[in-house]
């Protein structure tokens, strides 16, 4: 028995090699509840081979943690409650993460792309020394990555020789762990001197009952060719019969339709939902850069030339705001 | 409180509008005889530095670049927007593809000191890398508040009020003096350069340096194995009527029963 695991061993160099890594996932959550994305980042980690433990930080944040040590594949939470973190300011949380790092010696720290990730990531690699790795599609090794550059339009492979690997994950690349299979052990994060620099001071977030349009199954998005703000009406209404999320290019933010918070596109959010419906966007490259991963493309616009024919896989050659309607009154009659 | 001296860092891209090819040995895209412009990001940036010097917070605006010798013109673009002068930190080709923005936030906290610079202001993201990180590294090597993806920008005394676009929405905090900020897409309309300001723009000084004047080490930690096309979609069906559209849905199970 015991050559037989020496033998694996030694077969296995790689393996043996793997087993060393260990994988530090930053949470992000509002205090109450985990951003869907950091069960996507989870998997992510989980795929480098290492043992994953995860950070969360915040104020009154318990709860989170308990969400956490459920998660499948997590080994560890540490947990960092403290007024400091309020506003989740990266001056903060760097000097926490950077604790965390030398007493544990994680080989790779990951955090979600989102807002809060790509602040905060870069602030820590580069206290560390390393250059981060941004927003990757794929793992092919613990120190090879896949992620897109040019709006989308070209596919990197990169190999990192830094000594600590810091990344963030497109959530849409990696599937969701399981929330409810997991028993991690929780532990306090050693204690850290947040800088007093910055300061929170008020979030105005846009309120919806429907689906977060990054982790939504359908999102339907309007573009220049909707007109106006109210005219987004006729989007939501479709929006709530089908449970999908209403997304917008941005055309449509800069001329004060909706908010900058819908925007999908290469500086907006990146979405790859089962069902992308296109209503009056033309298809600019920047666009295209947040929903062409979409499973089934829908465009509907009145150009039969629009660029977003090309990566359609239905199109419809007609006046928005007559099949909009139409569709509205068919998917209620099933 | 004489008036804040502010860096702009511009980085030369190949143009927003191109449709780009990957080389067939794939180790790249192709530059060569391809339009290059501003980062569309770095364009907002130099503006509100600029805004900021005609609201006389700002005395000075100094713009920065590392790259080719092409980068000189990107320079003289922000010089005819209005920055007073611009150090331009040349790389050769080599240098130019494989720089990771590790190093070029090493060089501007480096100019940044040298300066006495206020605050930076760079894009959130130049759109060749797609990378997102250069303003947050330079924030890290200074020790200074970063204020990432600024949609408004406001002084009040040694403090900067900044409005940034968050996922759910905006955020508002506050940053101590100096500090860095990057600039998202609705910070403002950036100007046109006019002619006269294009000739006077080549009056004005540009230093020429290396990398090594700054003591930072360019070589790569990051090796690119490939860079190929994204996978390619297969070509659709153009429908005729919202029925079939919605019909076609239904069969695919993507509407709810």
């Amino acid at each position: 028995m015991f050559s037989r695991a020496c033998l694996q061993g030694a077969r296995r160099g790689v393996h043996v090699y793997k087993r060393f890594n260990s994988t530090l996932v930053v949470v992000e959550h509002n205090n109450e509840k985990v951003t869907p994305i950091t069960l996507n980042t989870i998997t992510a980690a989980s795929k480098l081979g290492g043992e994953v433990s995860c950070l969360v930080a915040g104020s009154q944040c318990a709860k989170v943690a308990e969400e956490v040590s459920k998660v499948a594949g997590v080994k560890k939470v540490l947990l960092a409650d403290n007024d400091a973190f309020k506003g989740f300011l990266p001056e903060a949380l760097t000097p926490l993460v950077l604790a965390t790092q030398s007493q544990f010696n994680f080989t790779h720290i990951l955090a979600g792309s989102t807002a809060l990730g790509k602040s905060l990531a870069p602030r820590v690699a580069a206290k560390l020394d390393v250059s981060p790795i941004s927003d990757i599609i794929g793992i092919q090794a613990a120190d090879t990555f896949v992620r897109s550059i040019y709006a989308g339009n070209a596919i990197q492979t990169l190999k990192s020789n830094d000594s600590v690997k810091v990344i963030t994950v497109r959530g849409t690349a990696f599937d969701a762990a399981d929330p409810s299979s997991g028993s991690a052990a929780q532990e306090q994060a050693p204690a850290a001197t947040p800088s007093a620099t910055s300061e929170f001071v008020s979030q105005e977030l846009s309120k919806s009952d429907r689906p977060d349009l990054t982790s939504a199954k359908s999102v339907i998005s309007g573009g220049r060719g909707m007109k106006n703000g109210e005219n987004f009406k006729m989007l939501y209404d479709l929006a709530d019969k089908m449970g999908a999320a209403v997304g917008a290019s941005r055309a449509a933010v800069d001329a004060g339709f909706v908010p900058n918070d819908m925007q999908v596109g290469q500086t907006g959010k990146i979405v790859a939902p089962d069902l992308y419906i296109a209503v009056g966007i033309s298809g600019a490259i920047q666009h295209l850069a947040g929903m062409k991963d979409s499973k089934i493309i829908v465009a509907i616009n009145k150009d039969p030339e629009a660029p977003i024919f090309q990566v359609a896989d239905y199109g419809l050659v007609a006046d928005l705001f007559k099949v909009i309607p139409e569709m509205s009154e068919l998917v209620d009659k099933k | 409180m004489s008036g804040l001296r502010v860096i702009v860092g511009c980085k030369r891209v190949i143009d927003y509008a191109v449709k780009i090819r990957v080389k067939p040995d794939k180790t790249g895209v192709v530059t060569e005889g391809v339009k290059h412009s501003m980062n569309p990001f770095d364009e907002i940036a130099v503006e509100e530095a600029i805004r900021m010097k005609e609201k006389k917070i700002a005395s000075e605006v100094i713009a920065v670049s590392c790259g080719p010798t092409q980068c000189q013109e990107t320079l003289r673009t922000a010089m005819a927007m209005g920055a007073d002068k611009a150090i331009h930190v040349e790389l050769d080709a080599k240098q130019t593809e494989t720089i990771q923005p590790l190093h070029v936030a090493k060089i501007l906290a480096k100019i940044s000191q040298e300066e006495k610079a206020d605050v930076v202001i760079v894009g959130k993201q130049a759109i060749d890398g797609d990378y997102n990180q250069t303003g947050q590294m330079t924030a890290a090597l200074l020790d200074w508040p970063q204020a990432t993806f600024a949609s408004e920008i406001t002084k009040n005394n040694g403090d900067l009020t900044v409005t940034r676009e968050v996922d759910g929405g905006l955020e508002t905090i506050k940053v101590k003096l100096p500090a860095v900020i990057t600039a998202d897409l609705r910070l403002n309309e950036p100007r046109y350069a006019t002619l006269p300001n294009i000739m006077k723009a080549k009056k004005k000084p540009l230093a020429k340096k290396k990398a090594s004047d700054y003591g930072v080490d360019v070589t790569p930690s990051h090796q690119i194995l490939s860079v190929e096309d994204p996978p390619v979609r297969e070509a659709g069906q153009k429908l005729e009527t919202t029925e079939d559209l919605v019909g076609k849905l239904r069969e695919a199970g993507l509407l709810p029963s």
